[in-house]
């Protein structure tokens, strides 16, 4: 592209303060869980880890924490079975209401969330409430695996548009069936993509507050909902930078994972 | 005499309607009955009325919820200032999602794009609360913003601010894809031509990725338009339409049914609007 000297200066520094803005606050963040003044004075007052050790000891943190985990991870193979199969059937076959299917698709995750959030503890007080089930980790789960669907979806898709079919009919042509041509030549080709949208699919459902307020019900509490309740307490200031601190250096580990799983794989691709 | 996996495997070879149903039947079901059920017990329930002394739902046909939200000036209010908020982040969001998305596509070394898309991408694993939490910190008394040399404090500003903050990679992302893939020899034939290069990015590149910022636009929008958490941090007392609803939940089903029907029908009719264009395969 021929842009003059100026512009692409001008450019090169929009796009330096734009990730300059992005970065500052996390930064601001992970200054204040070392810093010694309990308000987050700035310039820090001093150097401390304290602030870490106090919360290690809430016991309520780290049992939001594994809600959270299991939470993600139910969401997640749900997402994985009924996203990879809908990216199946909307790649490899021409239907009639296939547009409308992928609008069903995304639905769940253009609209606010918190019309999914409500829409959904209606649906649990009207239904499921007359039959004796209450809320708790299975509809937080069942929330979530909802609006994870499309990131499964939207990966698997993308990867099968880019397989050829010769290596499907190259293995039917040597007497396989459909199974054993699915598990040898097909699912090896979209392993990738299937680990790349579970991890996404798992850190949505992670991060996920807004659809878990309206599902999780008082005896079920996700880490998001742990900060949030303790956002408004000011002694709890610290403790809740100190799990934003961790979060954020946590941030960094799937995408080291995704760069690691997208890297070139010898040209079997 | 084949096994009955062999069976069962040859006979979805042989009728490919068979497999369609078998790979759709499970996520359909999961759509149809779990959301689009619960969108259709949402809708119903906005007919209903509370018992105003024991809050319990009645299952009693009326539209007086409607009437409610389209007569009360507080809704109309509440519903205004939502958009406005909507509609500034999304711009925002815009304005700084171009430039940046155009050298990271486009103008940057090659070896460095791949590692500035990372960056531009990574803080969105950081984490929804995380973000707006570090906004209510830069923005407190006392805070960065006040040490550098003054601080909005919170409000109306606030929230677009961390709005816009937080949905900005949506924006980049499907901008950056599409500048990414646009072909070399539309801007050499512009240049040819002897068009200049603001006006062949007016007249080229704008229109070719208009469907982009379309979809970016979509995200932005709807997620600003149904928020009500950031407003809760970093807002003051500032109300949005999110919020109503969720003070509304508990206490008052079907009003809370009937004011979330006002978002939800903005972002359906939204995604309508845009989808013609393409823009929602860049999603």
């Amino acid at each position: 592209m021929h842009l003059t000297r100026g512009a692409r200066l001008a450019l090169r520094l929009a796009t330096g303060l734009g990730l300059t803005v992005l970065y500052l606050p996390l930064l601001v963040v992970l200054v204040n869980s070392v810093n010694a003044s309990r308000s987050f004075a700035w310039p820090p007052t001093g150097f401390t880890l304290h602030w870490w050790a106090v919360a290690w000891q809430q016991p309520g943190l780290r049992a939001a924490l594994w809600t959270s985990v299991r939470a993600g991870l139910g969401a997640t193979a749900v997402a994985l079975l009924l996203g990879s199969m809908a990216a199946f059937a909307a790649t490899r076959y021409r239907f009639f209401g296939r547009q409308t299917v992928s609008f069903l698709l995304i639905l769940p995750i253009a609209l606010p969330g918190i019309v999914t959030g409500i829409a959904l503890n209606a649906a649990f007080r009207t239904v499921l409430t007359p039959l004796g089930i209450g809320f708790g980790l299975s509809t937080v789960i069942i929330g979530h695996a909802t609006f994870c669907i499309v990131v499964v979806f939207n990966n698997v898709s993308a990867r099968l548009r880019r397989l050829p079919a010769s290596g499907e009919e190259a293995s039917a042509d040597l007497g396989a069936h459909t199974f054993q041509t699915f598990w040898h030549v097909t699912l090896p080709a979209v392993r990738g993509a299937l680990l790349a949208g579970a991890l996404l699919a798992f850190a949505l459902s992670f991060d996920e507050i807004v659809v878990t307020t309206f599902t999780a019900g008082p005896g079920t509490q996700t880490l998001p909902l742990w900060i949030f309740d303790n956002l408004a307490r000011p002694n709890q200031g610290p403790v809740v930078n100190v799990v934003a601190s961790a979060l954020i250096v946590l941030a960094a580990l799937p995408v080291y994972l995704a760069h690691r799983m997208s890297a070139p794989a010898g040209g079997t691709g | 005499m084949p096994s009955p996996v062999r069976r069962l495997a040859g006979a979805l070879h042989r009728r490919p309607g068979l497999r369609l149903t078998a790979l759709l039947g499970a996520p359909l079901a999961w759509l149809t009955v779990a959301y689009l059920g619960s969108l259709a017990v949402l809708l119903l329930s906005a007919f209903w009325t509370t018992d105003e002394f024991t809050s319990s739902v009645e299952h009693v046909w009326n539209t007086d919820n409607f009437t409610r939200v389209a007569t009360d000036p507080l809704y109309r209010t509440v519903a205004l200032r939502t958009f406005g908020i909507a509609v500034g982040v999304t711009a925002v969001d815009a304005v700084l999602a171009v430039p940046m998305a155009l050298y990271l596509a486009r103008i940057a070394r090659p070896g460095s794009r791949r590692l500035l898309l990372v960056a531009v991408t990574t803080p969105l694993w950081a984490g929804y609360l995380v973000k707006a939490y570090a906004w209510w910190v830069m923005l407190s008394h006392g805070g960065v913003l006040d040490w550098l040399g003054g601080t909005p404090g919170f409000g109306v500003p606030a929230v677009v601010i961390t709005l816009a903050y937080l949905w900005l990679p949506y924006m980049v992302l499907p901008l950056h894809a599409a500048l990414s893939h646009l072909p070399d020899s539309y801007l050499d034939a512009a240049a040819d031509l002897g068009a200049r290069p603001w006006t062949a990015l007016r007249t080229v590149v704008l229109p070719l990725v208009t469907p982009a910022l379309l979809a970016g636009s979509v995200l932005t929008f709807s997620l600003s338009l149904g928020d009500y958490l950031t407003v809760q941090i970093v807002g003051g007392t500032t109300q949005m339409i999110g919020n109503v609803i969720a003070d509304n939940v508990t206490l008052d089903l079907p009003l809370a049914a009937a004011v979330s029907c006002v978002p939800a029908l903005i972002v359906v009719g939204y995604l309508l609007a845009v989808r013609r264009t393409g823009a929602l395969e860049s999603l």
